[in-house]
């Protein structure tokens, strides 16, 4: 089992994340062609401004006014995506595999980071059960993208601690890792990909045809 | 979640066009329009919004009742159109009425929760989409549909015939002349420097104002005409009701008209969905990247005339003044600062308003809400508690509203809640402030 999970299966994550990502990368290229206004408005300057405005912690009124949800989600995100990327035992992986390194975290930041995300998962999941605007726009898949966006985090921490049995603790992480990133491109999480792109029309809108600030 | 019901307001737009409606009809063109005339941004927005709420605070609805999630930006996406993706083939015609309500009438379009949207998500657009399917299908309140008939007919909002037209300009210019030995409304003059556009509700409730900008034009000296023919009214229901091919058909006879006079640039009256309406929906529905002719709104022309010297200021405006930013011409084309600076110019005693430039509330009104008419005004004035309350805290008596559907609303919210001000047109104190000299007096 470990041997599939820890090989064939992350191929298999790779090979589907990126694929899907492509997909929907070129979907949206074609699409953006029926959508007479989209190339002819773009503007690389509005585009970069606008994304400079919401990728700056504050940089924008409503993160400032909700400045909780600011903190919480740049941490979030950051951790979500770096921590993993530079964890030492994600990066032992590769490099026993394909005998290539890179630059890794400490093992005390890997944790604290993980645990960073588990923290803010809870948030998120506090705000949208509390927060009457947000639970009225929540349905079922909300709670689960969130789950399948902290299952990972979750179970990598609890095999790191060695709190049940390592062996499939370390299983169910790869699973829910390998998960998490092959439904990135075909559910709400596609937003990682689409994120730069609604922002730069937007921004192009605003900036180009409106000549207004849009943060 | 007991929400309080929304109270139930009789529309015959809606109550009777419900009869005719079947499930097979709707699905027709739901369909239709999602998968011929919707694409890269509204699927792409569909698949992106996370549901995170955050778009809330933007909107004036949300704020003034009470926080209900069923007003917030979002909230109106998920009764809408996440409904009409879940079950495109089996919507009732209820369902749709429920649409129409919540599209046309509580939502301005204003595009302050695009702003406020993480992703920059266009929910405006997503209403508007929503619009287009409830047009589709004549779910239209019966007001703002009688606009678009007008249009569609008249070629301008009001059902204005084109006697009315040009005697409303002769009795104008008479009145004008009155006042300015030369002031004149030259219909139909080729190559002047401006093609002056108004919307019809000018000629026919507010005639004054073009007697007004007759008095401006011939203090100015500017070189200035406007149409006889059809063309002259720049105001665009069609554009809110959904009804992207009247509104078409509207902008392009705007744009020819100027162009048939070969005149040199459309400056435009004081109206923000009229200017929202030429300079950027109107040329996106007809494939122009830009308007044909260059194109400027009344606050920037009075900026131009004010900041060159054209126009001298005799004494300023004593009143305190504050300022409604139209949505479509300071979110929408960045004319703030202008604003500013033309008041600066022409008031003493000036209170910014707070939250104000592209971050200043909808007056509730612009989006065609307005044009829903009688049967929608007391949920339209209540929808905007939080703008009474922002006018309030400037204290001011005078709001100055280069804009014609903001104008309307803020009256209503002023009388609505009380607020004792009033609303002029930026013209208006110009009228009182310019300089006029002796030689032009009549």
């Amino acid at each position: 089992m470990y041997e599939f999970v820890s090989g064939p299966l992350v191929w298999i994550a790779f090979i589907v994340f990126v694929s899907g990502m492509v997909y929907q990368f070129v979907t949206m290229l074609r699409s953006a062609r029926k959508d007479k206004v989209i190339y002819p408005y773009m503007s690389l300057k509005y585009s970069l401004r606008s994304l400079f405005h919401w990728m700056i912690p504050f940089a924008s009124r409503n993160m400032r006014d909700r400045y909780e949800v600011t903190i919480v989600t740049f941490l979030f995100h950051i951790c979500l995506i770096l921590g993993p990327i530079f964890l030492l035992a994600h990066i032992a992986m590769f490099a026993f595999a394909w005998g290539f390194k890179w630059q890794t975290l400490s093992q005390v930041a890997g944790t604290y980071m993980t645990i960073v995300v588990i923290l803010a998962s809870l948030f998120l999941l506090l705000r949208r059960l509390m927060m009457p605007e947000i639970q009225f726009v929540t349905d079922p898949s909300d709670y689960l993208l969130l789950a399948i966006a902290a299952a990972p985090f979750i179970t990598g921490l609890a095999a790191n601690q060695q709190w049940f049995d390592y062996q499939t603790t370390v299983i169910v992480h790869i699973i829910t890792g390998a998960v998490m990133l092959m439904l990135i491109p075909f559910t709400r999480l596609s937003h990682m990909l689409f994120f730069p792109f609604t922002r730069a029309y937007m921004g192009s809108e605003f900036g180009a045809v409106r000549n207004a600030r849009d943060w | 979640m007991g929400l309080p019901a929304i109270p139930i307001v009789s529309d015959p737009g809606l109550d009777e066009t419900v009869k005719g409606l079947t499930p097979e009809k709707i699905a027709k063109v739901v369909n239709r329009i999602i998968d011929s005339e919707t694409a890269a941004r509204f699927k792409v927005y569909m698949k992106t919004c996370v549901h995170c709420g955050l778009c809330s605070d933007a909107c004036h609805w949300f704020l003034s009742n009470d926080r209900d999630p069923r007003f917030s930006p979002v909230g109106k996406v998920k009764q809408t159109l996440w409904e009409i993706i879940k079950r495109k083939d089996s919507l009732d015609p209820a369902f749709l009425k429920e649409c129409s309500r919540i599209a046309h009438t509580e939502c301005n379009v204003c595009r302050r929760c695009s702003m406020y949207c993480p992703f920059g998500i266009d929910i405006a657009y997503l209403l508007m989409v929503v619009r287009r399917i409830c047009s589709e299908l004549e779910m239209v309140p019966q007001f703002l549909q009688d606009t678009v008939n007008s249009h569609s007919v008249t070629m301008n909002q009001m059902w204005v015939k084109q006697d009315e037209w040009i005697d409303t300009l002769q009795w104008q210019e008479e009145e004008a002349k009155g006042e300015i030995k030369t002031a004149r409304i030259p219909l139909d003059k080729e190559g002047a420097d401006v093609f002056y556009s108004v919307i019809a509700p000018e000629p026919k409730i507010l005639a004054q104002l073009i007697g007004n900008i007759a008095q401006i034009m011939a203090v100015a000296k500017v070189d200035w005409t406007m149409p006889s023919f059809d063309g002259w009214d720049n105001s665009n229901m069609a554009m809110y009701s959904g009804d992207f091919e009247t509104m078409g058909r509207v902008e392009r006879y705007h744009h020819e008209a100027a162009l048939k006079l070969k005149a040199r640039r459309i400056v435009m009256g004081e109206c923000g969905h009229a200017f929202r309406g030429a300079a950027y929906d109107g040329p996106k529905w007809l494939g122009w990247k830009q308007p044909p002719i260059p194109l400027i709104h009344a606050v920037d022309f009075y900026h131009e005339l004010i900041t060159t010297g054209r126009i001298k200021i005799a004494r300023k405006f004593k009143t305190p003044v504050t300022v409604q930013e139209p949505c479509n011409i300071v979110r929408g084309r960045g004319l703030g600062k202008k604003l500013r600076e033309i008041i600066a110019a022409t008031c003493e005693d000036f209170t910014p308003p707070y939250p104000d430039f592209e971050h200043n509330y909808c007056c509730g009104a612009g989006g065609g809400v307005i044009n829903c008419g009688p049967p929608w005004k007391t949920s339209r004035v209540k929808g905007n508690e939080v703008k009474a309350k922002q006018l309030a805290e400037t204290k001011a008596k005078i709001i100055i509203t280069p804009c014609h559907n903001c104008h309307s609303g803020i009256e209503d919210i002023i009388s609505g809640y009380k607020l004792g001000m009033h609303v002029k047109f930026f013209s208006e104190i110009l009228m009182e402030v310019m300089e006029i000299p002796d030689e032009l007096r009549a």
